[in-house]
């Protein structure tokens, strides 16, 4: 059948199926081809690349581990020279914390959030593109950096002075300064376009009562970095302002402080590791109601734990910081407002258990990652509970026993969600499940390598033995547990090896999964698997916070749509209401040009500061380049 | 249960290497401080891992007793949600009075911490990359000395230590006798330390502080009274001129030489201030920061080439021939 | 899945405004991320105040002149920018089209008098810590009366082009007024900090 021509402004009038899917296609659909590639502003395209470039960074990040691992299973080891330790421990924990962790959630959310409110893309579709290309420059220049053996060697936190001018020579601090706007430039960009999605582009009848959770977590993270990431953009600004042009805000000699650097890197170090559990936890909530069988048990207080934990993170910076002798009656302060965070965290938990004993679970490997998930999250969050009382946190800072915490928090508490999520929308991102038979195996070996791996550490920080040491001497008994830890950080390897060779292969052999493989409640499995680029044919109507196990018969959707624009709804914030038919942007070349020229400024302001000011031009000639007006169906109003 | 059998492996582990544990564990206390954090830390161990394996059970019982007992999606019964409502009420009350206990008993050991009178013994410690100067403080100026990367104090009296940052940001740390304490430049903290019992209690550098932080060890000696009034004698003596010509050679090779340009050893013109003080370097138990004891050979090996025993340190390399370097290091052993 | 036609929504408009227009709320959460940086850069300012022994350090109070000037110009621009944001929400092209002019100048006109206040500080940026918070405040300060600027700048040339009769133009310019507002709010702390807090 040829492609029905589509007449200017023409209208969805309720036609067949089969001729509306065609022109849809036509209008929303990215040319095949590298030109197509480089243009795209399809968030599954983008979510996807997103998701497996970050993936793709947790593996980098996993052979330095390893790496570490080896160096560390024998006393005074020489496998890594001291320099080359401290790079991989620097580049492992920013490229975690940075190009892993909170991409992944913010990428997740970037693929999800759309199709779980039914829209057909996310809002400022250009900028999302522009975010990924930001976000893949800054992640190569920390890795070519580390491959040229130039890599940062001040830590994750490049504390001053050590990052400052006098103690870090050459360019490695500044690297790591940079690398840190590139990611936070990338950051800021999906929080602005999830929350304006969030509010203005949920199907019609959702209310806010009626929003998945997972879009509530991922909603609550982009507030956290909207509000939090700005503090480290000063601080990495004032530190390279420090290094390249003499300011002082971090020298003491002439008026800086030290400690500032601190309070400005947790203002927004703590936030951050909300920023990477919080979308766990929508997932968590979001999957488990399909394995119980039953709809989430206390979606109030779910919601409100989440605005909770939001609120409460940003008063707990200082309990990084018991340690440098700040007054102690502000540190109690401090104590008890990092505690406090363990209720709101355990509403959720209760929660989720209380789903799981009304339901009736189907042993399915999402549910098995979310059963590890709350095995591990909840020893990590009372592990959590020790480092907050300033007493303790004296004897077990910058130990291994707050290694293993913050694994136990970020790997336990955010990856097993995460991992569980992938097995989980995998389908509906490739239209084929992944095993369930390998993904038993995935979880085993990830599981039990993880507690083998880290569990020790406790122990061994509570006998001493210090974080961010490259080695340690053969007389402080410290060996044997080391050398069982690196061996049994083999079989976590193992896991995630598993794990990638998995995804790897279903994408081509895994058994098609057809529209809603387990029959979830949600509205992303309402469309195809992998879905078509315009989403939904017709963006549906909700009338429960379950909308497909609520209506089993027909979906309830709309009409009216122009097929010959990429048009969306926009609805109003709390109950949903259709206000109007806005177009959404069509595909560009310009998120690229605009990225490399910000780019090429960023890097070339490492070196002197005059590149700012010749490097914005390109970037602003870019910019008109992007905005200005092509007459496209989509300009019309 | 998987869970507990991991949990069983892993204290388990923990008792093996609790036995043998050395001088520098939060769980082997000999001091004030340490002992009451030691308790603490096995309140909240208790609390929280009973917390924690209420949470296994809950967990466990809630996915074994209705599995695959129908696939269909159920709308939950008002009763059963009401039912549920009480019990994850009460869970939450329950982490509540929990929360506020442990935020009790941690602010009341805070308190304790606090409360020890300084009183006796100062010592001015400065941290640098990678070792440790300490400045014993008096009256009289005359009785202030210097000496580095080991700190003798007397059992039983609280010792203040006064943390001053140089270069980078330090942190003080004994955890067989007290928490620890950040050096950080521009800013001065202090912390006390009391020793129960004699011993040698060792601490390490814990924030990490560049290239070497994994080599910046020192030892706490604690000593009767009377020993440690006689070590402070000794201490404040100048050093002997050596009695063997092979150490009088020594001497005259290190006067030579660049060493005095950042060493002093008082009693001779060598008057450096940018490394440690060496007048009493051989009664010292290690060298280099805890990274070898002090003995001849070793004294020899780190002179000969400290770039590879300690890469990185800032201890260059002194161009010495064979019997250059026998001598000196004759010198430097005989330096008590 | 099956599908039923619940709602027929052609009769809704091809374009939100204000509160219906993602760009609008956008520019909301750009203005709220933006704000953010700016009380943080207020927050390092008031915590290097509280460190230091003397306030300010090692130089005389910044000159009043040209930070007051500034204000004052800056105050003043809001009933224009207001009455170009009127004009553009009843589609007016050709008032818009004025006011988006006055508003270029009104733009252009604090970059010059912020080249003056720099050099009214007293101190530079690398003299001591207060200096640089000084610099750096000013500094992001004007990066964003740049940035408004170049966006009225290319507006206004929009407006004067075929693309100019467009509703979705004029809540463009409605949006950049928005901005506009923020520009100059912002500037009132920072003014009280540069400005006041050394005179105390």
């Amino acid at each position: 059948m040829s492609a029905p021509a589509i007449l200017p402004g023409e209208l969805d009038r309720g036609a067949e199926r089969a001729i509306l899917h065609r022109q849809l296609e036509r209008t929303w659909a990215t040319p095949a081809g590298f030109w197509g590639a480089l243009t795209t502003v399809d968030h599954k395209t983008i979510g996807l690349r997103y998701i497996v470039t970050a993936f793709g960074f947790l593996a980098l990040g996993g052979v330095l581990a390893l790496a570490m691992r080896w160096q560390l299973a024998r006393p005074e080891s020489r496998v890594l020279s001291a320099d080359l330790y401290n790079q991989a421990f620097t580049v492992h924990g920013a490229n975690m914390m940075f190009l892993f962790a909170v991409p992944v959630m913010e990428a997740m959310a970037v693929y999800l959030v759309p199709l779980m409110i039914g829209t057909r893309n996310i809002a400022f579709p250009r900028l999302n593109a522009f975010s990924y290309w930001i976000y893949l420059f800054g992640g190569i220049l920390l890795w070519a950096a580390f491959a040229l053996q130039i890599g940062p060697d001040v830590g994750w936190f490049a504390y001053v002075p050590l990052s400052g001018p006098q103690y870090s020579s050459g360019k490695r601090a500044d690297i790591w300064a940079q690398m840190i706007t590139f990611t936070e430039i990338a950051a800021l960009a999906i929080a602005v376009e999830i929350v304006v999605t969030v509010f203005k582009q949920r199907a019609p009848g959702m209310s806010l009562d009626r929003i998945p959770l997972f879009v509530w977590g991922a909603l609550v993270t982009s507030f956290l970095v909207m509000l939090a990431m700005p503090a480290i953009m000063i601080a990495s600004t004032s530190l390279i302002l420090d290094r390249l042009v003499g300011t002082h805000f971090f020298n003491p000699t002439e008026g800086g402080d030290v400690l500032l650097w601190q309070h400005l890197f947790w203002f927004f170090g703590h936030p951050e590791v909300y920023i990477i559990f919080l979308p766990a936890t929508g997932m968590v909530s979001s999957m488990l109601p399909t394995f119980a069988r039953r709809p989430v048990f206390g979606y109030l207080p779910l919601v409100l734990s989440i605005v909770a934990i939001g609120i409460l993170s940003f008063g707990l910076w200082v309990h990084h910081m018991f340690t440098t002798g700040l007054p102690r009656l502000g540190e109690s302060f401090f104590t008890a407002s990092s505690m406090a965070i363990a209720v709101p965290a355990g509403v959720q938990i209760f929660c989720w258990l209380a789903t799981l004993w009304d339901g009736r679970p189907v042993w399915r490997t999402p549910l098995l990652f979310i059963a590890a998930f709350i095995v591990t999250f909840v020893l990590g969050g009372l592990t959590g509970v020790m480092v907050a009382s300033v007493p303790l946190d004296l004897q077990v800072h910058d130990t291994y026993f707050v290694v293993a915490h913050f694994h136990y928090v970020l790997i336990g508490g955010a990856v097993f969600p995460l991992l569980g999520a992938i097995y989980y929308w995998y389908p509906k991102m490739t239209g084929r499940m992944l095993s369930e038979r390998l993904g038993r195996w995935v979880v085993g070996l990830i599981f039990v390598g993880f507690h083998l791996t880290f569990f020790p550490m406790h122990f061994l920080g509570l006998q001493g033995m210090p974080r961010r040491v490259y080695t340690y001497q053969p007389e402080m008994g410290w060996g044997a547990a080391n050398l069982f830890v690196s061996l049994s950080s083999i079989l976590l390897a193992a896991g995630f090896a598993l794990f990638f060779l998995d995804v790897i292969r279903s994408a081509r052999r895994g058994p098609v999964a057809g529209d809603n493989p387990w029959d979830a409640s949600t509205l992303e499995w309402a469309t195809t698997s992998p879905p078509p680029p315009y989403n939904f044919a017709r963006i549906p109507v909700v009338t429960s916070a379950n909308p497909l196990w609520s209506e089993r018969e027909a979906l309830p959707v709309v009409t009216g749509l122009r097929v010959d624009r990429r048009e969306i709804v926009i609805s109003s914030v709390s109950d949903a209401t259709p206000q109007a038919r806005e177009s959404s942007p069509r595909d560009s070349i310009w998120p690229l040009v605009t990225a490399v020229a910000a780019s090429v400024m960023l890097i070339a302001s490492i070196f002197t500061p005059w590149a700012v000011v010749w490097g914005a031009i390109p970037v602003a000639a870019a910019l008109i380049g992007w905005f200005w007006p092509k007459g496209l169906p989509e300009d019309e109003a | 249960m998987r869970a507990g059998r991991r949990l069983a492996i892993g204290v388990g582990l923990g008792l093996g290497l609790g036995g043998c544990s050395g001088s520098q564990s939060a769980l082997d206390a000999h001091g004030a401080q340490a002992s009451a954090l030691r308790d603490l830390m096995g309140l909240f161990t208790v609390v929280c891992g009973t917390v924690w394996l209420l949470v296994l059970l809950a967990l466990a019982v809630a996915v074994w007793r209705r599995r695959a007992s129908g696939r269909e999606p159920a709308e939950p019964g008002a009763t059963s949600e009401r039912r549920l409502g009480i019990v994850v009420g009460v869970a939450v009350a329950l982490t509540v009075l929990t929360i506020t206990g442990l935020t009790f008993a941690s602010y009341r050991t805070t308190r304790g911490l606090t409360g020890i009178a300084d009183e006796g013994v100062t010592i001015r410690l400065r941290g640098y990359q990678w070792w440790w100067e300490a400045t014993y403080q008096d009256q009289a100026p005359e009785r202030v000395f210097r000496t580095a990367n080991e700190l003798r104090i007397p059992v039983g009296r609280p010792v203040r230590v006064e943390l001053a940052g140089v270069d980078v940001i330090h942190s003080f740390w004994v955890p067989s006798l007290a928490g620890k304490q950040d050096i950080i430049p521009g800013r001065q903290n202090e912390i006390t330390l009391k020793a129960e019992r004699p011993g040698i209690y060792r601490g390490q550098c814990a924030e990490f502080c560049g290239l070497q932080h994994a080599h910046m060890a020192f030892l706490v000696i604690a000593e009767l009274p009377e020993n440690y009034e006689a070590w402070r004698s000794a201490q404040l003596r100048a050093a002997e001129p050596p009695a063997d010509p092979e150490a009088a050679r020594g001497r005259d090779v290190f006067l030579a030489k660049s060493c005095k340009a950042c060493h002093a050893i008082r009693g001779t013109p060598a008057g450096g201030v940018l490394g440690p003080d060496l007048t009493h370097v051989a009664s010292r138990e290690t060298i280099a920061a805890g990274l070898l004891p002090t003995t001849r050979g070793s004294l020899a090996a780190w002179v000969a080439d400290p770039q590879t025993v300690k890469p990185g340190s800032k201890m260059p390399l002194v161009p010495l021939d064979a019997d250059e370097l026998r001598a000196v290091s004759a010198y430097l052993a005989s330096l008590k | 899945m099956r599908e039923r036609v619940a709602i027929d929504l052609a009769h809704l408009p091809l374009h939100g405004r204000s509160t219906a227009s993602p760009t609008w709320w956008g520019t909301l959460a750009f203005m709220l991320l933006e704000g953010s940086g700016f009380a943080l850069a207020i927050a390092v300012y008031l915590y290097l105040l509280s460190n230091a022994p003397e306030w300010p350090i090692g130089a005389p109070a910044p000159d009043l002149g040209p930070g007051i000037a500034l204000t004052a110009l800056l105050l003043a621009s809001l009933v224009p920018n207001h009455l170009v944001a009127r004009w553009a929400a009843k589609d007016d092209i050709r008032r818009t089209r004025i006011g988006l002019l006055v508003m270029c100048a009104l733009g252009v006109a604090p970059c010059i008098l912020r080249i003056f206040e720099f050099r009214a500080l007293n101190v530079s940026w690398d003299d001591n810590a207060y200096g640089s918070i000084l610099w750096l405040l000013l500094g992001l300060h004007t990066t964003h009366l740049l940035t408004d600027l170049g966006d009225t700048i290319v507006l206004t040339a929009l407006m004067f082009t075929r693309h100019g009769r467009n509703r979705r133009r004029f809540g463009d310019v409605e949006d950049n007024a928005v901005y506009w507002d923020f520009v100059v709010l912002a500037w009132l702390p920072i003014f009280a900090c540069i400005y006041g807090v050394p005179r105390l």
